[in-house]
């Protein structure tokens, strides 16, 4: 194939890709996200990378926590010169929470900032696995959902607890494929096949990314999108992982709808039989 | 007047939310504030007086997952 050809296609392409970004939306309570892959503000060297990362991540939605100013060092930076809330959706989340209340009140401290109505509702159960407590994490959805907030809670991989969830108010579920910031990767792809089952809610995978297959993988079941953090902002090169991911969810979401082949024990030759000499 | 400010115990010369915020050298247009766990809405900043023995916080967003 001639160059000129062969340039004229990767640009057709990535303008099909582009295309399929505008086309293909995901829409929760009226909110529209370009992206499907959806990216934390944790962890980063500094605000620069953090806005680096962002950019070539290609997201247009990002997480971010709520803590004390730092009122003795005011030379300190705010997140938001780097993320512009015009650019990018702030979805605020509720982590460090283990109990409803606390959970409760910065959910409301992070609505008063006025940037979203939507929550990352984190209520832990466990400090060294991070793992959910679905319990009052129910509690905290239905509170929430009553007084307007978009509720985004992370749960576990368990398909009744996302229906029970969704019941409560859930906008969207968050179901983890691993421990957050562990990065061993969608460790039950068979619970967030049954997830996308058993809700009518965008399912968007959240915690446990390790890499770019990871990401392809949980689109790759179905799912709406993944929200990843520690995958970006540990890797050696940050900026470099960011603009994988972006290539996995996108390849991972085209993947999902091309409608892959099912699996099977035993060969099926590509080559035909007939015209064979033998 | 004595007031605790994100967990500090401090003197400070304010006497309302806004005043506050200035004397801590805080733009107020990026941070919320509670006292006494109660929100108090940006609107409210410059008419809240704030009294002797208030539990005050200031939040804003920082980097999160």
């Amino acid at each position: 194939m001639n160059i000129k050809l062969k340039k004229a296609i990767l640009l057709k392409s990535s303008i099909l890709l582009e295309e399929d970004k505008m086309t293909d939306p995901l829409i929760i309570k009226g909110i529209e996200f370009k992206s499907r892959l959806w990216v934390g503000t944790g962890k980063y060297k500094n605000f620069e990378e953090t806005a680096r990362a962002i950019e070539a991540s290609g997201t247009d939605v990002v997480t971010v926590a709520v803590r004390r100013v730092n009122i003795i060092d005011r030379s300190q930076e705010n997140l938001l010169d780097y993320i512009d809330p015009k650019k990018y959706k702030i979805l605020p989340n509720t982590a460090g929470c283990y109990t409803v209340e606390d959970a409760l009140r910065y959910a409301r401290l992070a609505r008063e900032a006025g940037v979203s109505d939507m929550i990352k509702l984190e209520v832990i159960g466990d400090e060294k696995t991070l793992f959910p407590d679905v319990c009052g994490l129910l509690k905290a959805t239905e509170i929430l959902a009553k007084e307007g907030f978009i509720v985004l809670p992370y749960t576990n991989d368990d398909p009744i607890t996302a229906k029970r969830l969704v019941d409560a108010g859930a906008a969207a579920v968050m179901p983890l494929g691993a421990p957050i910031g562990s990065g061993l990767g969608i460790r039950n792809p068979y619970n967030i096949k049954i997830i996308l089952e058993t809700v009518d809610v965008p399912v968007i995978v959240d915690a446990g990314v390790g890499t770019a297959s990871d990401v392809a993988i949980a689109m790759e079941l179905g799912c709406d999108a993944v929200l990843v953090n520690t995958a970006i902002a540990g890797a050696k090169d940050p900026i470099m992982m960011a603009e994988a991911l972006k290539h996995a969810c996108i390849a991972g979401r085209l993947a999902y709808k091309a409608g892959r082949i099912p699996k099977k024990l035993y060969a099926s030759a590509s080559s035909p039989i007939e015209g064979m000499l033998i | 007047m004595r007031v605790k400010v994100n967990g500090v115990e401090m003197d400070v010369m304010a006497d309302t939310i806004a005043k506050l915020l200035k004397e801590l050298d805080i733009n107020p247009s990026r941070v919320v504030v509670e006292v006494n766990l109660e929100i108090v809405k940006r609107v409210h900043f410059d008419e809240y007086k704030i009294k002797e023995g208030d539990s005050i916080e200031i939040v804003n967003f920082v980097g999160g997952g």
